[in-house]
């Protein structure tokens, strides 16, 4: 296994008395393509959220491109970049002035080639001067992937990268993503619900319930140990497991 | 790169800055909002000046004082607005979460906050201002150079007012957005905008004195009615100011660190 791009030892958070996250232990090697899988409540958007600095974790460390997300993340946000379809953009800017903005925020070198490149790869050129409030879920979908890749981020954390997506759609994203990870060799984690998507893209899968880590491997691995020959009939086997039953 | 690049950026600022800019550009309604109540304002109280001065000698000898006053008045009132209000839309566009995995500082938040905050007002105000002199025959720049003390101060204090606001909103949620609307003017009895401090009870004087406003105000009757700048008043304002403006942002990146705790910078919307 190549270096550690994400390091996370003991990561905890508790919420009132509600253990979201229960010390969860994990390494992502450094240009993989690591899922994170869990039903809902399995405490994937709580780790991705401690993973990018938006939360503070109760126990537990996280160290990211080699840096204590804890102490120092500013030192490392910089290389690292977040798409999600539940955190929105401004609806009354266009898609231009959108990614304009967060060009700026990530200190991009000659913005405009880059909106341009972005904008022709992700085929979003035909609204960009369109506000982002008037998109559809799928448009929006691409615009976020579009802020998300702006910095060309080492580190790259997708929430549900296609949701919303036509087949068609989703289906070039994917390509999109995995070229791209081919081409920079950043490294991919992504927390979704679609099997067959993380069937696909993934060269390394985490499985979660009740905020615990309670399986991981390739998806070849997973599909073996649990003489299964779908990763979704492997998820329904660990989501309605008894509790308590490792 | 320099230590102080690596804590602070202003190309970062800039950014936020022209983001409130667009948002601002792209609705009509609100570019207009930003004229019209300092505009109803000066007309209404133009009107009643221009009648108290028939009616009353306080009045006669300085017509100014109560269009001065309104105009003060909403830069304070404007410059907490820009501040609660750029803030507002972050949440209702539910954007914290993309802004704060971006190398952005939360302080870095506050000086784009003021820095739209100061334009809105200029702007805003400016208008008003300009208006006075061909209606009422009034120019607040008669007021020469103390003028900038006064507008920096009151800008100063309403957006340390605005930052409280906004840690409150950032505490309990849009639920508690409405206090953008309703806080300033419960300082409005006690900053003496209208009337000498003098006015008010024994026990309610002290309160009045530990606000930059009240000493405003007071300086701004000074210079139009005695033509004395008294530099006492601008100088407690100052330090006033400076005591509140620590107070709001040090609210601010207070409640910013227990949203991380509680995991509301990614939830925070409608």
């Amino acid at each position: 296994m190549q270096a550690a791009a994400i390091e996370v030892q003991d990561l905890s958070k508790r919420f009132d008395d509600i253990m979201a996250v229960d010390g969860l232990t994990f390494a992502v090697a450094t240009s993989s393509v690591c899922g994170l899988l869990g039903g809902n409540g399995a405490g994937k958007t709580t780790t991705l959220s401690m993973l990018l600095g938006l939360l503070t974790p109760t126990t537990g460390s996280i160290r990211v491109l080699g840096e204590d997300m804890c102490a120092h993340r500013y030192r490392v946000l910089a290389r690292m970049n977040f798409s999600s379809p539940y955190v929105d953009l401004p609806q009354r800017l266009t898609v231009r002035e959108n990614l304009l903005v967060y060009a700026h925020l990530y200190g991009i070198p000659n913005v405009r080639a880059r909106l341009a490149q972005l904008a022709g790869e992700l085929d979003i050129e035909q609204f960009l001067r369109r506000p982002y409030g008037t998109l559809s879920a799928g448009q929006r979908t691409r615009v976020a992937l579009a802020k998300s890749l702006l910095n060309e981020p080492e580190v790259l954390l997708l929430d549900e990268p296609t949701a919303s997506l036509d087949p068609d759609s989703a289906d070039r994203i994917r390509s999109y993503l995995l070229a791209y990870q081919r081409r920079t060799g950043a490294t991919l984690l992504l927390a979704s619900h679609n099997m067959l998507e993380v069937e696909r893209v993934c060269d390394d899968v985490i499985m979660l319930r009740g905020g615990r880590l309670v399986d991981r491997g390739t998806p070849s691995q997973l599909l073996q140990r649990y003489d299964r020959s779908t990763l979704e009939d492997v998820f329904l086997d660990i989501a309605r497991r008894p509790a308590g039953v490792a | 790169m320099s230590a102080a690049a690596r804590f602070f950026s202003l190309r970062r600022v800039g950014a936020m800055a022209l983001r409130y800019l667009y948002l601002l550009r792209s609705s009509g309604p609100r570019m207009l909002e930003l004229f019209y109540w300092p505009t109803v304002q000066l007309i209404l109280w133009g009107f009643i000046t221009q009648f108290f001065v028939t009616n009353s000698s306080w009045l006669a000898q300085a017509s100014g004082v109560l269009l001065a006053a309104v105009l003060l008045w909403d830069v304070l009132f404007r410059g907490q607005l820009g501040v609660s209000l750029a803030f507002f839309e972050e949440m209702y566009s539910r954007n914290l979460g993309h802004l704060f995995v971006s190398p952005l500082r939360p302080y870095e938040l506050i000086v784009a906050l003021l820095t739209i905050s100061f334009i809105r007002t200029l702007a805003g105000v400016g208008v008003a201002a300009l208006l006075a002199i061909p209606f009422f025959d009034f120019s607040i720049f008669s007021l020469g150079l103390p003028l900038i003390g006064f507008f920096t101060n009151l800008l100063v204090m309403g957006w340390a007012v605005g930052l409280m606001v906004a840690a409150l909103v950032l505490r309990y949620g849009l639920g508690a957005e409405s206090l953008a609307w309703v806080a300033i003017f419960a300082l409005a009895p006690v900053s003496g905008i209208y009337y000498p401090i003098s006015i008010l009870p024994d026990w309610l004087q002290p309160v009045a004195w530990a606000l930059p406003s009240s000493h405003v105000f007071e300086g701004m009757r000074a210079v139009l009615i005695d033509h004395q700048f008294r530099l006492g008043d601008l100088l407690m304002a100052v330090g006033l100011n400076i005591v509140y403006l620590t107070a709001g942002s040090g609210l601010f990146l207070y409640a910013f660190q227990g949203a991380r705790r509680r995991g509301t910078l990614l939830h925070t919307g409608e």
